[in-house]
């Protein structure tokens, strides 16, 4: 299969690569995706109190698509408000990276994985609310 | 040393110059058709091609008179079941192979499966029909015939014994090594099994079946074995005496030989019959209709010749080259597992998962060496392969594995190559694996709510 400039960029040079601390509040952490599947994608989402996205890191078990869009979902996210980075559609990732249908898979799964960071992070703060 | 570096040679091999040399004349003089009675252009390309036979057979122990030329060994693997179980079809109609098989040997199978299946479902749209007093469509069979008790139905019943379309097949599972379990395969053959269809080596995992003993249960039960020898030939003994194979698919470019050419080694003593697949000018004894592909099939008899003679050398040398890439990989990286029998094994094959690293991201940070990847990503149909599935490998693992073909023309500085690149390019994914990151956390994966998708 041939892979586009940009998912060979993103693969080659993968941006944001790395952990936050997850007991910090201010951390959310998305997990998705299952091994058994051959793609798990972990995104974690450092968010101001303020609701600003300032910094991301990402790990990913998968192809080298699923590991483009994540790197691609890190810059995307960061300075966004946690409202603007949950509007990112799978559909956005896939014509950035120019996916092929067979990998339409790897962007739902960066979509999610921004999602349940963010879904994450709001469970922590009311739980630290209460 | 020059890249890209190929170790892939189980999906297929270079051109040996010596074979390409052998073939030269062929393209281009010596164009004759083989089936030229009447001229020299003829008789040459005959002449050739009865050498060429004589070569492929002694590979394999055979008479030359045994060997029915073919277009390769999907064609050869489908001639032997479709035309066994067409020719036998007074005997029995059962077949019974390996989940590990070749989708040629499998997918024949299926489609014999799915002939029978569509003759029943006809069947019981007219018995159906009968009972219910009215035309009846093959959507309401599910609901009708449990409504008539189809089951029990001494007229549809006869109807059904009487069926003369496809076969019924048993997929037995392999052991956790890949290695048929002779006991199952004992308990599979029924009075009404034609065939058996086991493979030499597996063109995943390497592992090699044991084809002598699988012959003798054959041979004592009265059914015929067919063998897919494909990826074992030049690489480990075979013979058709030893192993009482009745039917053996061969393809020259697993040896070294050009693509498009193969072999279906029919037994003559006792007589093994078939239908043929294709029909035409009765070529090759009316088994298989066609113009021969002179140049080819001259290539294909130089590739065996070349497969006898180097084969115990040649198995030596990769054997020691397997031996080195593993040994090697094992220093850089831990937490890999070889897939397969270790003992029962081609000497090139080498199949290694990768814990925590995705099968295609790995093919993509090697983009200088050719091999090939169980993972689902490199696969039409998005599931990891099935090979691995049957021998019980988790599918995380199936995603993760590498297998590597070594050759006749592999060399110890390419070996030495792919492992640094190797080792380096799974570090670097590992590195960017969460999930390498929570086992070495102690995390145990399998505790995990995974959201499959
Ligand atoms: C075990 C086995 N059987 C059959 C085949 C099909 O052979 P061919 O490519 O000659 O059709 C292959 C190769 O793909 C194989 O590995």
């Amino acid at each position: 299969m041939a892979y586009s400039d940009k998912v060979i960029e993103h693969y080659e040079n993968p941006k944001n690569v790395g952990t936050l601390d997850k007991e910090d509040p201010n951390v959310g952490t998305g997990l998705v995706g299952a091994p058994a599947c051959g793609d798990v994608m972990r995104l974690q989402l450092k968010i101001s109190d303020e609701g600003v996205i300032q910094d991301a890191k990402f790990k990913t078990f998968g192809c080298g698509s699923a590991i483009a869009s994540s790197s691609l979902v890190t810059e995307w996210v960061k300075g966004k408000t946690v409202d603007e980075a949950a509007t990112i559609t799978n559909k956005e990732i896939a014509k950035e990276l120019s996916l092929p249908p067979v990998k339409i898979h790897c962007s739902v799964l960066a979509e999610d994985a921004i999602k349940a960071a963010i879904e994450d992070f709001k469970k922590k703060k009311a739980a630290r609310g209460k | 040393m020059k890249l890209p570096i190929y170790m892939d040679n189980h999906a297929t091999t270079p051109l040996d110059p010596r074979v390409l040399d052998a073939m030269m004349p062929y393209l281009k003089e010596d164009f004759g058709n083989a089936a030229s009675r009447n001229h020299v252009f003829g008789w040459k390309a005959e002449a050739a091609v009865e050498a060429a036979r004589k070569q492929v057979a002694l590979l394999i122990g055979a008479d030359p008179k045994e060997i029915v030329f073919t277009s390769g060994a999907t064609e050869s693997d489908n001639l032997a079941i479709k035309g066994v179980i067409d020719f036998y079809r007074g005997k029995g109609d059962h077949i019974v192979t390996l989940k590990t098989e070749h989708k040629a040997v499998l997918d024949s199978c299926k489609r014999l499966e799915r002939a029978r299946q569509e003759r029943i479902d006809e069947l019981k749209v007219l018995r159906l029909g009968e009972l219910a007093g009215r035309d009846v469509t093959v959507e309401e069979i599910p609901t009708l015939e449990i409504k008539h008790d189809l089951e029990n139905d001494a007229q549809f019943q006869r109807w059904v014994s009487k069926v003369q379309a496809g076969a019924r097949v048993t997929y037995l599972d392999v052991k956790k090594d890949g290695m048929v379990d002779l006991e199952q395969l004992k308990a599979a053959i029924t009075d009404k099994t034609v065939l058996v269809s086991i493979m030499l080596a597996n063109n995943e995992i390497g592992t090699v079946q044991p084809v002598n003993e699988i012959g003798a249960i054959c041979r004592e039960r009265g059914v015929l074995f067919h063998c897919d020898a494909v990826q074992g030939l030049g690489k480990v003994p075979f013979d058709v005496t030893a192993s009482k194979a009745d039917l053996v698919s061969i393809t020259a470019h697993k040896m070294y030989g050009p693509k498009g050419v193969g072999a279906l080694y029919v037994r003559r003593k006792p007589r093994v019959r078939i239908a043929p697949i294709i029909d035409g000018g009765g070529h090759e004894r009316g088994m298989r209709s066609g113009t021969l592909n002179v140049a080819s099939i001259v290539g294909f008899g130089k590739a065996a010749e070349l497969a006898r003679a180097e084969m115990p050398e040649e198995a030596r040398k990769l054997e020691k080259l397997r031996g080195r890439l593993l040994d090697g990989l094992k220093k850089k990286l831990d937490m890999l597992v070889v897939n397969g029998s270790w003992e029962h094994r081609l000497p090139g094959n080498l199949n290694v998962s990768f814990a925590y690293v995705e099968g295609e991201a790995l093919m993509m940070a090697i983009k200088d060496v050719a091999v090939s990847s169980g993972s689902a990503c490199t696969s039409a149909s998005l599931e990891p392969s099935y090979v691995l599935r049957a021998c019980g490998v988790d599918e995380d693992m199936a995603h993760s594995s590498i297998r590597f073909g070594l050759g006749r023309f592999n060399t110890e500085e390419e070996v030495d190559y792919v492992i640094d690149l190797m080792a380096r390019s799974v570090s670097r994914l590992r590195d960017m694996s969460p999930l390498y990151e929570m086992a070495k956390e102690g995390i145990d994966l399998k505790s995990i709510a995974w959201t499959a998708h």
